[in-house]
């Protein structure tokens, strides 16, 4: 399944943003923020691409900033 | 052992306190935000967790808003010395501790201009006296919510008023108050609350925190202290982005998980509930104490308008042998002397010598508060 993954500046942001997308109901996983992808904070978040709308809609409705990237293939 | 020395730190905690340290070390070690790896995102869950829960007790939207600090000082410093600057002006109360004064004198030989407005003998403030005092304008008004010397609560919305009307914001000091009183920023018009989490909120020492009102213009605010956050790690300089600005280092996880647990409690049991059991507890005691002869007490009258502390003096003991007799012969333990808080007792007129302060919290029993007063009787008599 292709994934995407969500950026964000500090991990409190992250940790807020896995909050408020479990409580959504998404599927989502925190993951160490993958190297090809330059970002401010250690840990991402992983979801299925698929989800990509319900996943901004989410984090723009609990104002978390961040930014939606795909995740790189695997090497 | 009759504890009376919650206003310096409240004991004991509720048993969950020491459990969620011990569950903090054991299953959740790593260094919340530095790694990506479970142990990190576990401790780091931790930390967020108690941010948000502290965010909703405080009226706070933005949970990123609250900034763990190391105790109440430290989040008063933060505040005091990011905000000023030198030609500013900052106006204050007549009961603060020495956590604002000292930063404040410090400013002012900076080039701050620092005044004070003078609170009446039972240590409380008049909102019309800031806003005269704030008529010629200012910078920053920083008040005491309720003293740790008397107990007095000061009517924070109402100093709010005049402070925003000129142009200052309004810092204020909830060391006492926190897990005390409802406190909403918003309610109040407060722009900054500093907190401890070792009192009222019933966390471990080493945690307190500075939380900022939503509508608080974060810019305003520049870090007390720089250096690694786990964020933004290819750039030398500070990152801008809440609440890594002000949290450099790493945090006190451990402490923090207490502090959760802390006010897991309170929101059970009630903060309603916890506080009409101290104002049982302080009406007891100020009336047998005020039926002892010789016994001098200050503060205002009614308990309504204090925090569970009460201050008083034995005509012709020093305050020293009073605690040393309360401590040595009855197990009552208290604190005597200035309390960190010089300026508080100019105000009341009890400087140097200060006063014997019995301050209850939640665990202590009506039982107790007898046995208190009978021992400072037997004491006045002997
Ligand atoms: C009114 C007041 N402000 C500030 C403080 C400082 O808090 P902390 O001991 O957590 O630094 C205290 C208590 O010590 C206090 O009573």
């Amino acid at each position: 399944m292709k994934h995407g993954v969500v950026l964000f500046h500090t991990t409190s942001a992250a940790l807020r943003a896995e909050k408020l997308t479990v409580r959504a109901g998404l599927d989502v996983k925190l993951v160490p923020t993958p190297r090809e992808l330059s970002s401010d904070c250690g840990i991402a978040l992983r979801f299925a691409w698929g989800e990509a709308a319900r996943v901004a809609n989410v984090l723009a409705a609990g104002a978390v900033e961040h930014e939606v990237h795909p995740m790189p293939e695997q090497g | 052992m009759i504890y009376l020395d919650h206003a310096a730190t409240s004991w004991p905690k509720p048993p969950g306190v020491a459990a969620a340290m011990a569950d903090f070390l054991a299953t959740a070690g790593g260094n919340p935000g530095r790694s990506g790896h479970r142990l990190s995102i576990a401790a780091g869950r931790i930390v967020y967790d108690v941010r948000e829960a502290l965010a909703e007790w405080f009226g706070v939207a933005d949970p990123m808003r609250v900034l763990f600090a190391a105790n109440g000082t430290h989040a008063l410093n933060v505040a005091i010395q990011g905000l000023l600057r030198p030609g500013q002006r900052v106006v204050t109360g007549g009961m603060e501790h020495n956590s604002v004064m000292r930063p404040l004198r410090h400013l002012q030989q900076q080039g701050v201009r620092v005044d004070v407005v003078p609170a009446a003998a039972d240590g409380s403030l008049a909102p019309a006296d800031f806003a005269v005092a704030l008529h010629r304008g200012a910078d920053l008004v920083v008040v005491n919510h309720a003293s740790n010397v008397t107990g007095t609560i000061a009517d924070v919305a109402a100093i709010a008023r005049p402070a925003h009307a000129a142009g200052a914001l309004l810092l204020v000091d909830a060391a006492q108050t926190a897990g005390v009183l409802p406190i909403d920023l918003r309610a109040l018009g407060v722009d900054l609350l500093a907190f401890t989490g070792h009192k009222g909120l019933l966390g471990p020492p080493g945690t307190g925190g500075l939380v900022l009102a939503d509508g608080f213009d974060r810019t305003r605010l520049e870090p007390l202290m720089r250096g690694g956050t786990g964020s933004g790690s290819e750039h030398e300089y500070q990152p801008a982005d809440l609440p890594d600005r002000h949290e450099s280092g790493t945090p006190n996880g451990v402490g923090i998980a207490g502090l959760g647990a802390g006010l897991a409690w309170l929101r059970e049991r009630g903060l309603g509930a916890v506080r009409e059991h101290e104002l049982q507890l302080c009406r007891r005691l100020r009336e047998g104490l005020a039926a002892i002869p010789g016994v001098r007490l200050f503060g205002p009258l009614e308990a309504e308008s204090c925090v569970a502390v009460v201050s008083f003096v034995l005509e012709g003991r020093s305050v020293g042998e009073v605690g040393h007799r309360l401590d040595e012969q009855h197990s009552v333990l208290c604190r005597v002397g200035l309390h960190c808080a010089p300026a508080a007792h100019r105000s009341i007129g009890t400087f140097p010598a200060g006063t014997v302060r019995l301050a209850p919290g939640p665990f202590v029993t009506m039982a107790q508060i007898d046995t208190v007063v009978a021992a400072v009787a037997e004491i006045a008599s002997s």
